[in-house]
């Protein structure tokens, strides 16, 4: 079978949802902790210190600015993270997806229900973010919940990327690559603390094609301040495009190492 | 239950199990017996439609294992050789969850795992985390998990795998009462004396291939013979026992010899060469074993 073999998926796959819910709201307090505290952190290191220096920028105060990203930064970690080394815990220490490809669960609805869940996870920090940045008056209201069912879309396309990477790592300490070398560049240069127009022409093409945030940025951003890029649309196809494309590679990927 | 033709597994290159055919019948219990690496948990995989067969065919309940895994798995009970309980959850919770992949009904079940809990005798460990378990909790948390979904089925890969006595007879006497429900065992083990125990019938694999399949007790009369005594391995034994035509093998520092008739062999031994340390026994599974697979270490 080759690397783009469209799975076969039943409503089971919410069952190892189900079971990656259940772990976390064992320990929701520390879990939920993270996404209140974070904003906090970087609104007052980045945006109201550093920021005092930054009048105005892109016609706005410097916290405006980067709340959006904030946001999608979150999305992106909370899904990374919980589908490469979360996952890659599950697989290979706790040898939790040979346990449940030994009852009717298949491998496909094993990897389509932790991409999910790391979908879900990227929702709940969106969540219990926004209200923390809204309460500086930052964002746009109402529009600006529709970050919230984004925050699955998005999450779902990291959870993705995340899998790939967790299907073809060698060993646990091998996913510090794709985290240091995409994940850590991405965090820096997708229009998140300063605006992609001051990158050279030619980097932000780059940025466009092939760093991810850049597109959940233009969404958040465009809806947190009310006002839609012109490039709102193909913010939504490319992210879509790539999700539906990753996650049926995310799957033969994993499906090649685990079924042998 | 379980008919397997001609069936091969290749790892790129390597062949680990190399053609074998073999029948399961229903409600009986079927043991597999094989060096390490033998490739007895790579068959027990097929069985299980987790890792697909080369080529041969497989069939489960009558089902094919690459066609109706789900169908398959849906009726199956199984005790890897390997734990794999889920270490964020309780020993209770542990069952729950795992009833869930079977998409059992929440309520019923919660009395099946309170029954099965009971049944292997774990049930005031229930609220415990699995890391608090012994290893012989754990595998008998294993075989409780294996029969939340009622299978008519049961994989046992090693079941008693570094359990004190104890611990084993209690899961003999566990799988022979499943089997008096009617449910088909199959199960691997290095344990000869469990083999003879509990199997009805069993193969001896080596290197891929079924060296030989029967009855226990059956094996051991056409290998061996009926008794077996072993004495001390010395140049005058060798030659006292090629004088009377005794059929014998070298194991390190004894020579054991194969015969129905020990009284004449022992008298023999002593009378006409006057030798000391002689034991008599039966013969059991155990020199079947060795006799086919021979005195190499596998690595
Ligand atoms: N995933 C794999 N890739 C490559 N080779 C494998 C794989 N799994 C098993 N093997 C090889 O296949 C052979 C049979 O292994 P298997 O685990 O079936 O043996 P076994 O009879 O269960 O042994 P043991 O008694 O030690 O459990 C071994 O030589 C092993 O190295
Ligand atoms: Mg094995």
């Amino acid at each position: 079978m080759g690397y783009f073999t469209v799975p076969k998926l039943s409503s089971r796959m919410w069952k190892v949802w189900s079971r990656n819910k259940s772990v976390f709201m064992k320990t929701w307090r520390v879990n939920f902790f993270p996404p209140f505290l974070e904003p906090l952190l970087y609104l007052f290191a980045l945006g109201f210190g550093l920021g005092s220096y930054i009048e105005v920028i892109e016609g706005m105060s410097y916290p405006r600015f980067i709340a959006p990203a904030l946001i999608a930064i979150a999305i992106m970690n909370s899904a990374f993270f919980e589908c490469t080394y979360g996952s890659y815990v599950r697989m290979y220490y706790q040898k939790t997806f040979d346990a449940m490809i030994a009852t009717p669960l298949s491998i496909e609805e094993v990897i389509a229900g932790e991409l999910l869940w790391g979908a879900t996870r990227s929702l709940i920090y969106a969540t219990i973010m926004l209200p923390v940045i809204a309460a500086f008056g930052l964002i746009e209201l109402p529009l600006a919940l529709l970050i919230i069912p984004f925050a699955f879309i998005a999450g779902f396309l990291f959870a993705a990327i995340g899998m790939c990477f967790t299907a073809i790592t060698p060993n646990i300490n091998a996913l510090n690559y794709p985290a240091f070398l995409f994940i850590t560049p991405m965090f820096l240069f997708s229009g998140t603390f300063f605006p992609l127009e001051l990158l050279p022409q030619p980097v932000q093409y780059v940025a466009l094609a092939a760093l991810p945030l850049t597109h959940v940025v233009g969404i958040t951003r465009s809806l947190t301040l009310a006002a839609p890029s012109g490039f709102f649309m193909l913010h939504i196809i490319w992210i879509l495009v790539v999700s539906l494309v990753l996650f049926v590679l995310a799957v033969n990927l994993m499906r090649r190492r685990l079924i042998v | 239950m379980i008919v397997a033709e001609d069936l091969r597994k290749q790892y790129d290159e390597f062949v680990a199990v190399d053609t074998v055919s073999f029948t399961v019948e229903e409600g009986e219990i079927f043991g597999f017996l094989g060096p390490n690496g033998a490739g007895k948990t790579t068959t027990m995989k097929m069985i299980q439609c987790v890792s697909p067969k080369t080529s041969g065919t497989l069939t489960v309940f009558g089902m094919d294992v690459t066609t109706h895994p789900r169908e398959i798995k849906q009726l199956l009970g199984v005790v890897p050789q390997e734990n794999n309980l889920d270490p964020d959850f309780t020993v209770f919770e542990n069952l729950l969850v795992y009833s869930q992949y079977f998409d059992l009904p929440r309520a019923p079940v919660e009395t099946t795992i309170a029954e099965l809990l009971d049944f292997v005798q774990l049930r005031e460990k229930q609220d415990k985390p699995i890391e608090q378990l012994s290893g012989g909790m754990k595998r008998r948390l294993i075989l409780a998990r294996a029969l939340i979904n009622a299978p008519r089925l049961l994989i046992l890969d090693e079941p008693t795998i570094g359990l004190d006595p104890q611990a084993r007879h209690l899961i003999w006497d566990k799988i022979k009462a499943l089997k008096a429900q009617g449910i088909t065992v199959v199960l691997t083990t290095h344990y000869m004396d469990e083999a003879a125990r509990l199997c009805d019938r069993l193969v001896i694999m080596d290197f891929g291939r079924i060296l030989v399949d029967g009855k226990p007790d059956a094996l051991v009369r056409e290998y061996i013979g009926t008794d077996i005594v072993d004495a001390e391995h010395n140049p005058r034994v060798i030659a006292c026992l090629n004088r009377t035509g005794a059929k014998y093998d070298v194991w390190g520092d004894t020579v054991r010899v194969y015969t129905a008739h020990p009284q004449d062999v022992i008298a023999a031994l002593l009378n006409d060469c006057g030798l000391g340390t002689i034991t008599a026994r039966a013969a059991t599974l155990e020199d079947v074993f060795l006799k086919l697979t021979g005195k190499k270490l596998r690595e």
